[in-house]
């Protein structure tokens, strides 16, 4: 039982990785801030759970569990609500989303 | 496996130190600026000092970016370029770098045991904490009850700064009503922020109020603690408009704030010679001369905490009130 925790424990902390240098390629690679903060965001969301999840299994019931689902929660509620306000905050100062074909100029204006 | 950690992330430090001279735009100055914090902050805690790691991130990465964003907001963007006697400054920073490298062959080994920090007066810290003051966390116990002088001087520091500060700017106490039209809204068109800090602000508090309390248990203080406070209602501010921010906390509330912590710590340091002890000696204000101690820490840390909220929101309202 302890070996298939360590296990899965460790695949989860391996993916979390993962998705946290798909974000950080992304945000680097990506052609204007929209597009770059949805890459970005891959680091908020599958690469915050995954790590804390795996975390957690590392840590079996405690207090520290509890906490690493304090810290959890406190992550899923605010880091979509600031890349929310980012977002926002950049339409109203006029950045443009990247447009690539003859139609997205024109969807975009 | 550590010391790997480490030198990554001191070569990070040291390359977003790099881009912080070399940005002209201050806004990404500022915004690398708390990147530097928050690296430092991890690099502290790698060394098991968790107290200062989150005093780091709470200040650091947290506060003083706030401040300097509405800092910001009052001046321009880009940085004024100078290019008069480069050459000159240029070899200052070598010399003073050439000499910092030659002291640091003097240093101990990182984690050697016998430096000198080791076998001066920790040793004794560790060892008699539990039979003097009987908390866990020895941090607090130096901080609070054996270096008492020291953090009295540091709630000072605090306290002068803020003074310093709101002579500069004002305390925005003077500006009166403002008319109707120039009234800060903050984020109130914005439903989701708002919404979200509604349900987030008092888990902050009370993260806060933890932090403030378990301080003799865990990393944590008045320093911390303070900050965290300060950064909730900062949060309300530009959620809620600074009008309703000052509505709860209005300004000559937080000045009477900033007066308390150095007030509370005096108190109980006079306390402790009027019952018979010495200056900032806890023991006298219980029977119980251990039970003593930790009334005192506990006491002074409130005030210390008062103080560090009651100047940040100082200073931040009066940044805000500059910018109208």
């Amino acid at each position: 039982m302890a070996t298939v925790l360590d296990i899965l424990s460790w695949v989860l902390l391996t993916l979390g990785g993962v998705s946290v240098l798909i974000g950080g390629i992304g945000a680097l690679r990506m052609p204007d801030l929209y597009t770059r903060m949805h890459a970005a965001s891959v680091t908020d969301s599958m690469g915050a759970i995954l790590v804390l999840t795996g975390i957690m299994l590392q840590a079996g019931w405690s207090l520290v569990t509890i906490k690493l689902i304090a810290i959890l929660l406190f992550l899923l509620l605010t880091s979509p609500t600031s890349s929310n306000a980012l977002a926002s905050a950049a339409l109203l100062a006029g950045t443009r989303p990247f447009a690539e074909t003859q139609q997205d100029r024109e969807d975009v204006t | 496996m550590i010391v790997m950690f480490g030198i990554f992330l001191l070569t990070l430090l040291v390359i977003t130190a790099v881009a912080i001279v070399r940005t002209e735009n201050l806004f990404v100055a500022v915004m690398l600026m708390g990147i530097a914090s928050l690296l430092i902050a991890a690099n502290f805690f790698l060394l098991d000092a968790a107290d200062v790691a989150l005093t780091e991130a709470a200040i650091g990465a947290g506060i003083s970016t706030v401040l300097f964003l509405s800092a910001l907001a009052l001046t321009s963007e880009r940085e004024r370029t100078k290019s008069s006697r480069r050459l000159l400054s240029l070899a200052v920073v070598v010399a003073a770098t050439l000499v910092l490298i030659y002291a640091t062959f003097d240093k101990p080994r990182f984690g050697a045991a016998d430096a000198p920090v080791h076998t001066h007066v920790a040793p004794w810290y560790l060892e008699n904490t539990p039979k003097y003051i009987d908390i866990p966390n020895v941090v607090t116990a130096v901080l609070g009850s054996f270096r008492g002088y020291d953090t009295l001087g540091e709630v000072f520091v605090v306290f002068t700064a803020g003074i310093g500060v709101l002579f500069l700017l004002g305390s925005g106490a003077a500006a009166g009503a403002l008319p109707e039209e120039k009234v800060n809204e903050g984020l109130r068109h914005h439903l989701i922020p708002r919404v979200v800090g509604r349900v987030v602000i008092p888990f902050i508090l009370l993260f806060g109020l933890y932090v403030q309390f378990h301080g003799e248990y865990g990393p944590g203080g008045g320093f911390q603690a303070g900050a965290i406070v300060a950064a909730a209602i900062v949060l309300f501010a530009l959620l809620e408009g600074e009008q309703r921010a000052l509505a709860v906390l209005p300004q000559r509330v937080l000045l009477v704030l900033m007066a308390c912590g150095p007030l509370i710590y005096g108190a109980v340091g006079i306390a402790g010679i009027a019952l018979g002890g010495n200056f900032l000696d806890y023991s006298p204000l219980l029977s119980d001369p251990v039970k003593g101690q930790q009334l005192g820490i506990l006491i002074i840390e409130a005030g210390v905490g008062i103080t560090v909220t009651g100047v940040l929101l100082s200073i931040f309202h009066a940044f805000a009130a500059r910018g109208r």
